[in-house]
This record gives structure tokens, C-alpha cells and sequence, in this order.
């Protein structure tokens, strides 16, 4: 049985991978225990390497691991694993498109208590500008796990923004799995919502909370950002009257920006944001407190469907 | 100790690559001059003597790696490579073009590069991954990675010097082109970091010092750095920035400068002529 976690759903993938393919080697910066990147230095001590708290010189290690025929995870919280070391992304491993795979833990606001250091919610942003990064957020456990199997052959660098906490299972556990995948999780035929992480479950509560009023929702798991299925996005926007976008997320580059720019020069329905305002983040006592503080809930993709509807029917 | 026609034939390879420098940065273009003519006679002793390197085979797994960390000296290792056969000839008129491979930092779509370097400071980690992937291959090939003086600022080289130490990579031999003229001037006025060759010991480090253009010298710490064992070393090369064109030397005019015409024939003639003085 998977567990709901996508930490630990990840770190038992790794280890899978590593079973598999011994060209995987895991690089840490001393954030094990939460990346859960421990599970595969417990089950391969030679090829994990703990690099200290130097997210600059782990991700250029990396990049000299790929370069001698390696596939490299490294791992650190997204906020770090993203920023800290961007520059080292960009020309050890971008450039030279490497197959190296960052590992951006207790993502977005999930790293409740820690604060606005912590709280990597412009990474998506930041990697989607990468050209040859692939950027992925899973929606649950399953999701991940069918992630990682797409690693061992997935050409060039991927950003896997990892959730700290359980999440509802959303995906389909039977449905085959390729990176570049839009999944539509329920047909609706007055709103579309592309979401991704936290926001997919959020945006199926509201779908069925909207169904109740006559309001049929569309959801669509939008879990790889980049490269983006632009034919799909257009697909799954038509024929509705409201397009929503939910994220946990800055509002500026992430999965609204995304899906906006995949729309460009064709007609659709108004496109509303679910998503973090341009600000940072803030400590709270829990999760799902702090994902209320930011509209980040079933209530805010709902109402914003019903916004943008009342104004589509004038 | 090197035999002297050995140290000969490297000489004279030195001061070709320098020439071929001089061409392929041309005459009213800005080119990495001063930083490329130090390191003439360190890239020819490792690519036309120490480096295990089959310019036939350059994807061969067991050759020895060697990456430029202060990567805007590219044109030297372009001209060994073209001497080599690696690059072809017509490539060196086409260097920083539309229409050729030779981008202005290494970069993978050039024949022969082992990396991506030009942003200061990362080549360092690379070779820290290599030669980790490298143990893990039981591989006995080794790791030349070679630094600026002015590049030392960068903090990830240190991070790099303290995994590298931390792992006992003794694959690695660093090379610090002590040439002490940085982009915008002399480092000791610019951003002077004393105690070099204690802060490199204090990291874990072996240090070795060498006169950067004393071919047979070179030939001899190249050696000694890769018998010691149980860490990696790193070898302080004195240099000349510009070192063979008069105009060049220990100035950062010609870091990335630009000659004229009557430059250029001038870097051409007395490169010629030191050329022919090696007997």
C-alpha cells in the first residue's frame, strides 16, 4: 500500500530506482531525514553522498556525476534547491543538458512553521524559465511514484517539487503514466480548473461541491508544468465558460502563467487565478491553517468559478 | 625527471597555441589573450604529454578529464584541440561566430569539452563529481581542473575544496594559474587573498608550487601530484599574464582586450621568434 506521503513515497521510488539502475547516486545537504533521501543511503551507503549544507557545489557535483555517466538526484527543500544554487543549475547542468534530477522538498507552504525562508513558493517560476528543465508536481503519492519510473530514461534535467505532507489520493492508480501528461480527473462542462499539488484535491472538492448548485466542473492535473501539453491545455479550455488555474504558488510564473501562455492567440473562456499573491510566505501552527491564510482552498476555487460564470452570463 | 627533447617538443607546442590564440582572436575583436597565454605551456604539457587522452577516441571512459574552471581561457584549449585534431583547423576562423562550434566558454557542442564552465567557481565541483563517479567505477583516470587566481573569490570553490578533501579525491589535481592580474586589475588591489597556499592546506589540500612556464618543471609536479594519495593537491602555478606578447604582460588591458593590426603582427612576430629561440 503507498503511503500518502509524498516525502516517503519518493525516498521508497529512489530507492526502487536505485535498485534497478545503479548509474542513480543520491546527493544530500543535510536535509535527509525530510527529503527522505535517508531511505536510499540506508539501502546504498557507496552511492550516497552527503555534500554538507553547499547546495552550490552539490548541484555542480551533480553535474560532473552526469557528465561521467551518471544519474544524480540531489535534494534539498525547494526553496534552497531552486535558489540557492540557480546559477549552477543554469550552466553545470541546463546548458550541457544533463540528466540530473533536483529533488525540491517540503515545497510550496508545506513547511508550515519555518516560515517565509523556507517556503518555496517562486520555484516553479524559476525553473520553468530554465530552457531543457522539465518541471513536475505531483498531486499524490501515485503520482510520484509513476514520476520517478520516467526518470532513469527521461532525457535532460527535472525539477520534482515534492510536498512535506500527506496528501488525498487523487490520480488514477490503474492509468498508464508519461511525463507530459495532462490528466482530466473529472469531466465538467461549465468551468475547466488546471491545477497541480496540494490544489488538485482542493479543486475536485469544489468540483463536486459546485455539482450540487448545477455547476458541472472540469479538473485537469496539470503535474508536469514544463514541457506543457499545449494541445491538451487548448483541448481541455474549450467549450467551457470559465477557465480556473489553482496553485500553491506565486501567481507570477507558475501554472496560471503556464496555461495562460499555452492559450495565447486562441479564443477562450475568462482565465481566474487560485494562487498566492506576490508575497512571501509566513509561519503558522499547521498546513492546512496557512493554505486558508492564502486562499488556497475548495471555497476559493469554487467561488472563483462562480465569479468568473457570473460574469461570463452577464 | 623529463627528458630534454621532450621538454623541447612541448616548448615549441606551447608557443604554437599561443600563435594559434593570437589568430583566432583576430584583429578589432576582444579576446581572452592575457588569461590563455599563461596557461600556454601548462594546457600543452598535460594534452601533449601528462593527459591520458586519445584525440581518436575522446569519449574513451578510462582518459583523463581536464576542464577549464576559469573557462574564458577556452582559446588555449581550442588551439590544443585543433592541434590535435580534435577541432578542426577551420573552426579557429570561425571562434565566437553564428557559423562555428567554438562558443566564447566551453561548451558541450564543441568537440573535446568536458563540461560547461564560464560562470566562475564551478568547475571545481564538477571534477569533485567526476572523480567521485570515476571511484565508483574503480577508474584509474584522473581529474585536471585548472583555476584562476582572481576566480579563488568565488565561495563554491571552497566548497568544492572542502568535499573534494572531505572524500579524499586524490584523483584530482588542481591547478591555480597564479598569474595575478584579474578583469580589472592586479587581484592584490582588486580582492587580495593572502596565505594562498596556507588557506588551500588549512582545507585539507596538498600544495605544490611550480613556475607555470618552466615546462620541465611541470612535467615533474604533474607527476608528484598524482603520487600522493589520500587527498587531493593542487599546484600553484606562477605565471605571466599575456606571457609572450610584450604588450600583454602583466596588465589587465588584455584580459579581454582587443589588438590592432600592428598588435597583432607584433604578438605574431615575437611568438614566432621565442618560438624559434626553444632549442
Amino acid at each position: 500500500m503507498t503511503s500518502p506521503n509524498l516525502r516517503s513515497a519518493y525516498g521508497a521510488s529512489l530507492v526502487r530506482l536505485g535498485t534497478k539502475d545503479k548509474r542513480v547516486v543520491a546527493l544530500e545537504a543535510d536535509l535527509g531525514k525530510s527529503t527522505q533521501s535517508a531511505m536510499f543511503q540506508a539501502e546504498f551507503p557507496d552511492r550516497y553522498f552527503q555534500m554538507g549544507i553547499a547546495e552550490q557545489n552539490m548541484a555542480s557535483t551533480a553535474a560532473g556525476f552526469a557528465l561521467t555517466g551518471m544519474i544524480p538526484f540531489i535534494h534539498s527543500f525547494a526553496v534552497f534547491a531552486t535558489g540557492r544554487d540557480y546559477d549552477q543549475l543554469r550552466n553545470s547542468i541546463c546548458i550541457p543538458n544533463l540528466p540530473v534530477r533536483i529533488c525540491g522538498s517540503s515545497a510550496g507552504l508545506s513547511d508550515f512553521g519555518d516560515g517565509k525562508t523556507h517556503q518555496g513558493i517562486e520555484d516553479v517560476a524559476l525553473m520553468r524559465a530554465l530552457p531543457n528543465m522539465t518541471v513536475l508536481c505531483p498531486a499524490d503519492s501515485i503520482e510520484v511514484e509513476k514520476m520517478m519510473d520516467c526518470l532513469l530514461d527521461w532525457p535532460g534535467p527535472v525539477y520534482l517539487r515534492i510536498n512535506r505532507n500527506d496528501l488525498p489520493f487523487v490520480s488514477p492508480a490503474d492509468e498508464p503514466y508519461s511525463i507530459g501528461k495532462v490528466t482530466m480527473l473529472r469531466d465538467g462542462s461549465h468551468a475547466a480548473v488546471f491545477a497541480a499539488g496540494v490544489m488538485v484535491s482542493r479543486s475536485l472538492e469544489a468540483a463536486t461541491a459546485l455539482a450540487t448548485e448545477g455547476i458541472s466542473v472540469r479538473v485537469l492535473d496539470v503535474s508536469t508544468i514544463k514541457p506543457l501539453d499545449r494541445e491538451a491545455i487548448i483541448r481541455y479550455a474549450g467549450g467551457v465558460d470559465a477557465i480556473v488555474t489553482a496553485e500553491e504558488h506565486s501567481i507570477i510564473g507558475g501554472i496560471g502563467s503556464a496555461v495562460v501562455e499555452a492559450l495565447r492567440g486562441v479564443s477562450h473562456a475568462p482565465v481566474e487565478f487560485v494562487g498566492i499573491p506576490d508575497s512571501f510566505g509566513i509561519s503558522a501552527e499547521g498546513y492546512p491553517e496557512l493554505l486558508v491564510h492564502f486562499g488556497l482552498t475548495s471555497d476559493a476555487v469554487a467561488s472563483t468559478i462562480k465569479t468568473l460564470l457570473k460574469g461570463g452570463r452577464k | 625527471m623529463a627528458k630534454p627533447e621532450e621538454i623541447q617538443r612541448i616548448k615549441k607546442i606551447a608557443w604554437d597555441l599561443r600563435a594559434d590564440v593570437v589568430k583566432m582572436i583576430g584583429v578589432g575583436k576582444a579576446g581572452h589573450l592575457g588569461g590563455s597565454c599563461s596557461l600556454a605551456e601548462i594546457v600543452a604539457t598535460l594534452y601533449f604529454a601528462k593527459m591520458h587522452f586519445d584525440p581518436k577516441a575522446i569519449h574513451d571512459p578510462s582518459r583523463d578529464r581536464f576542464l577549464l574552471s576559469k573557462g574564458h581561457s577556452v582559446l588555449i584549449q581550442y588551439a590544443a584541440l585543433v592541434e590535435l585534431g580534435v577541432i578542426p583547423r577551420d573552426e579557429m576562423g570561425k571562434v565566437k561566430t553564428l557559423a562555428g562550434k567554438l562558443q566564447g566558454h566551453p561548451d558541450m557542442m564543441t568537440p573535446g569539452m568536458e563540461a560547461v564552465t564560464g560562470s566562475l567557481g564551478q568547475g571545481l565541483s564538477i571534477s569533485v563529481g567526476m572523480a567521485l563517479a570515476l571511484r565508483l567505477e574503480k577508474s584509474t583516470s584522473r581529474v585536471y581542473v585548472i583555476m584562476g587566481d582572481g576566480e579563488l573569490a568565488e565561495g563554491q570553490l571552497w566548497e568544492a575544496a572542502m568535499a573534494a578533501a572531505r572524500y579524499k579525491l586524490d584523483s584530482i589535481t588542481a591547478i591555480l594559474d597564479r598569474n595575478r592580474i584579474q578583469a580589472t586589475g592586479p587581484t592584490r588591489e582588486i580582492f587580495d587573498i593572502p596565505n594562498l597556499e596556507d588557506k588551500w592546506r588549512a582545507f585539507g589540500w596538498n600544495v605544490l608550487n611550480v613556475d607555470g612556464h618552466d615546462v620541465g618543471a611541470i612535467l615533474d609536479v604533474l607527476d608528484k601530484a598524482a603520487e600522493i594519495k589520500g587527498a587531493p593537491t593542487v599546484i600553484v602555478a606562477d605565471t605571466i599574464k599575456g606571457k609572450g606578447v610584450s604588450f600583454a604582460e602583466n596588465t589587465a588591458a588584455f584580459h579581454n582586450g582587443i589588438m590592432t593590426q600592428e598588435q597583432y603582427d607584433k604578438a605574431l612576430a615575437e611568438i614566432a621568434e621565442s618560438g624559434r629561440m626553444v632549442e
